[in-house]
């Protein structure tokens, strides 16, 4: 028989961990020892760590596959631009701005989440999957599309159907600020995205990921992943709260897109195919699934791992693959895992569940 | 239509004072109907024309050759499957278009044949979900762990703590519920099922994989929980002993049809059930 | 008559589509696993087709058969190497390493190949009868229908007739009692990879002389909308994949022509949702009910 661990100190664990990088890491910026190229990472290691953690919460937690969480990064990167955009003049307040513009990244994420959630989790396993990747491509043709500006009579919005149109088509007035050219992306954005703003970002995340799974709902939803039948027999509402995972989840890659749309002067709808839903996908395997610290920092040093290749120029990409194949072998491989549990004597409680 | 009271009434027992739930509404009214009950898959007729009535603390055992449509019976009780034919009336509710989960709110709980556990969670969070609908708050009370938050979840601790010693398990809440030995696996889903306050408590086979003196315990378990919550039990069960010992009203399937019902004694001394069982004499 | 003609492209794209597809669901019927390192092997099987033909001289038919064979190796390397060990784990373990296989075939190819794209003359290329080509039917078209209905039919019967075909219907089933009737799973496994790979040799051939570029990342989205063809007609299913794939490239065909260039693809996307919404395993794919 096995015995679990108490959750409250992983919990906690995680938290000071995550606080303690945070100033460790300050304190080098501040101290100048970071070079420039670390110090653009912050922010969207910061974002992709808020992008694992949700998507942890689908996949790890709730146990349906998505291969389309980067849509609903572009959702709230792109809904989160236009807002600090076009409020510039109302408020003044880069932070004030970001923190909108996070919250209605978020808000516009959860919406496509429940409008993509409610058809979509009706499907299983690796149906569920691949509509969800459809829907990441949609999401991503359709910004494609879009075209935004703002004059003193507010947002200006046209849809690019036939591909021909451009800022012009809005017809706004001489003082107009395009946001969005199509297929050209967002232009102009300022950059108010901060690594404080980040680290925030990143802890909101945690606490409502990680008090959700602690509570009644998480246990609910988990209920639904180890026996949907046996949950549906105690009373719970499988689709509700396969929803809420789901949209939860949307609503905080809305805010990561926000807080990394923010972090750029241009962004393209193209930054968030396929490969983005994958890459974050792949920081929540090797995470540990249903684990949010090992996303945390999966995330991190996968993130970071790339970069630091670079010395390595064209082989880093070849290099990346190689490490992943190898990472997937030696932990799933029966027979190398036994050669390594003789190795290594086995921890006490070696699972644990956060 | 005789044949719908072939049940007689289980013994009421009078609610004991450690009665771990507060006492039931006791009137005399059936807890579950079921009339002309059928389905088919394909062309085939699982269930067909079955009828049952089931008096609010009965104990009662379903039994049959294998594949006579006994577990069929039980899904169609809890919506697992819709049923064809008939309706179904719990507490005198009509239980159509209702899904597996509404049944369980309306009041029937049940355990599976194949250990349907929350194998990756704690023995205690399994009690837990079994709460789910008897501790509610919302999920943004939860996340920000609002007053009523630590107010329920200490709630649903003791109660989770109190119904797993019914079956002396509460040393095992710590442990991971796919980890437990087989006949643990059995009691936990029991009082999974017991955690949701049902009236009707179905259980499929809760012998199985059972030495006698664990089965022996079991049929303690069984009246003591009837008595105790004052519930209805229906059980599936290939243990002779304990359907005998403990059911009060038995009913006989094969082939998908009643084929007898009555008391331990009419049912043994049964022509039909023997031949069923057993074969035709030559 | 213009209608015709992007008719005719779309069966054409529909067909390659259809033959990547053929691939993904055997694989996927057998290994249950979703291979996206498929669309990458079209990849290598236009590259290798095309030095085959431009460094060493090779004749046609000749560097499409050394393209089908260098890929039959590399698929089933890959699966001995990677997919594997990975037996037991789960198949979101699976699923991380095939997206690594991608990842390293891409990175591989732009080693070796560079970014630039390369010019792939058509492997089918010859003049058509006036009349069919004011219809707009081009002798690619033809090449690439033809193929996809001889490798549909071959693929058929050898799947119902043979022995292997009736092992590898028989692992897809259940691997456990297709071992126990003395049938060898990985060998059964490495031809499905095997047959697989060759397919999607052939596939990036005629793909590439459609289209008459090559880069690395050339297979990439040829090879998610064959995933979503395999899907679509009922994953595990080959005439599904068939199916799916020959509707997939007539919608996106015609979405192009009649609606919009740059949602063509959310288009295709957008049919898939409905189709599986109203049918939740494909086409004409099997629904297994869960047992309680």
């Amino acid at each position: 028989m096995k015995k679990l661990k108490t959750t409250t100190k992983i919990d906690f664990a995680t938290y000071a961990g995550v606080t303690l990088a945070f100033l460790l890491v300050y304190a080098l910026q501040q101290g100048g020892s970071l070079t420039n190229a670390m110090k653009s990472w912050l922010v969207p290691i910061c974002s992709f760590i808020v992008m694992a953690v949700s998507l942890n919460l689908v996949v790890g937690i709730s146990g349906e596959l998505s291969l389309g969480h980067a849509g609903f990064m572009s959702v709230g990167a792109f809904s989160g631009i236009v807002t600090a955009m076009s409020l510039t003049n109302a408020i003044p307040s880069g932070p004030v701005r970001l923190l909108l513009a996070i919250l209605v990244g978020a808000v516009f994420a959860a919406v496509t989440g429940v409008i993509v959630g409610v058809p979509v989790l009706r499907l299983r396993g690796d149906y569920l999957a691949i509509v969800t990747l459809a829907f990441g491509q949609i999401i991503k043709d359709l910004i494609n599309c879009l075209i935004v500006g703002y004059d003193s009579h507010g947002l200006h919005i046209i849809f690019n159907l036939d591909g021909l149109r451009s800022v012009s088509d809005l017809h706004m007035e001489e003082t107009g600020v395009a946001i969005i050219k199509g297929a050209q992306g967002a232009v102009g954005v300022p950059k108010l995205s901060s690594f404080f703003a980040g680290y925030l970002l990143v802890m909101v995340a945690l606490v409502i990921v990680l008090n959700l799974v602690r509570s009644r709902t998480g246990r609910a939803i988990m209920a639904i992943r180890d026996n949907r039948i046996a949950a549906e027999s105690v009373g719970i509402n499988v689709t509700k709260y396969r929803l809420i995972a789901f949209v939860t989840s949307a609503a905080l890659a809305g805010a990561a897109g926000a807080l990394f749309g923010l972090n750029y002067g241009g962004l393209l709808s193209s930054r968030f195919d396929f490969n983005t839903s994958i890459l974050v996908l792949v920081y929540v395997v090797l995470g540990g699934l249903g684990n949010i610290w090992g996303s945390v920092i999966a995330a991190t040093v996968l993130y970071i791992l790339p970069e630091a290749l670079r010395g390595f120029q064209d082989y880093r990409m070849l290099l990346y693959a190689v490490v992943l194949i190898l990472v997937m072998l030696a932990t799933n491989n029966e027979q190398l895992k036994a050669l390594l549990g003789r190795l290594i004597p086995k921890r006490k409680g070696a699972k644990s569940n956060g | 239509m005789a044949e719908k009271r072939v049940f007689e009434k289980g013994k009421m027992v009078p609610v004991p004072s450690q009665a771990i739930i507060p006492e039931r509404d006791s009137d005399k009214s059936p807890i579950l109907e079921c009339s002309h009950l059928g389905i088919d898959f394909g062309g085939l007729r699982a269930v067909d024309d079955f009828n049952l009535t089931l008096g609010r603390t009965e104990i009662a055992g379903l039994i049959g050759p294998n594949g006579a449509g006994k577990t069929t019976v039980f899904n169609l009780l809890t919506k697992v499957y819709q049923p064809t034919r008939g309706t179904i009336l719990l507490d005198g509710y009509d239980t159509a278009g209702k899904t597996p989960a509404q049944i369980n709110r309306m009041g029937i709980a049940r355990t599976f044949q194949n250990i349907r556990l929350f194998s990756a969670l704690s023995v205690e969070d399994n009690v837990k979900i079994g709460l789910h609908n008897q501790e509610p708050y919302s999920m943004f009370t939860g996340i920000l762990r609002l007053p009523k938050y630590w107010r329920q979840e200490k709630a649903a601790h003791e109660r989770a703590m109190e119904l797993l010693s019914i079956f002396d398990m509460q040393d095992l809440a710590a442990h991971e519920a796919g980890s437990l030995p087989y006949g643990a696996q059995r009691r936990l889903e029991i009082v999974r099922a017991l955690a949701t306050n049902p009236s009707l408590l179905l259980l499929d086979e809760p012998a199985a994989g059972m030495n006698p003196s664990e089965t022996a315990e079991l049929m303690e378990n069984i009246v003591k929980i009837r008595d105790t919550f004052q519930i209805a039990v229906m059980l599936i069960e290939h243990d002779m002993n304990l359907v005998m010992g403990i059911c009060e009203g038995i009913c006989v399937l094969n082939f998908g049809q009643v084929i007898a019902k009555g008391t331990a004694e009419e049912i043994q001394s049964n022509p039909t059930v023997i031949e069923a069982y057993l074969g035709k004499k030559k | 008559m213009v209608f015709f003609s992007y008719l005719f492209s779309g069966i054409s794209l529909g067909s390659v589509y259809a033959i990547i597809a053929l691939g993904y669901t055997m694989v996927y019927g057998i290994a249950k696993m979703l291979n996206f390192a498929h669309g990458d092997i079209i990849m290598v099987g236009g590259y290798i087709c095309y030095c085959s033909m431009s460094y060493l001289g090779l004749p046609v038919l000749l560097s499409v058969l050394l393209s089908m064979a260098v890929c039959t190796v590399l698929g089933v390397v890959i699966e001995g190497l990677a997919y594997k060990p990975l037996r037991q784990a789960s198949s979101l373990a699976v699923l991380i390493t095939a997206i690594g296989v991608s990842y390293f075939l891409q990175n591989a190819a732009q080693l070796i190949w560079g970014v630039t794209p390369k010019i792939f003359t058509s492997v089918a290329s010859f003049p058509m009868p006036g009349d069919l080509n004011s219809l707009g039917l081009s002798s690619e078209a033809v090449v690439t229908i033809a193929s996809c209905l001889i490798i549909m039919v071959a693929l058929t019967l050898f799947v119902n007739k043979t022995k292997m075909g009736k092992a590898m219907r028989a692992c897809s089933e259940d691997k456990g009692a297709a071992q126990l009737m003395g049938i060898n799973v990985n060998k059964t496994i490495s031809l499905t990879f095997a047959i697989g790979s060759a397919l999607a040799a052939v596939a990036g051939v005629l793909l590439c002389s459609n289209y008459n570029t090559l880069i690395p990342t050339t297979g990439s989205m040829p090879g998610i909308k064959a995933f979503t063809a395999a899907v679509f007609g009922g994953i595990g299913s080959i005439p599904g994949a068939f199916l799916g794939g020959l509707l997939l490239g007539i919608i996106e065909s015609m979405a192009k022509a009649y609606i919009s260039t740059q949602l063509a693809n959310a288009i295709v996307f957008a049919v898939l949702i409905v189709v599986l919404l109203v049918k939740p395993t494909g086409l004409l794919g099997k629904a297994v009910p869960e047992k309680v």
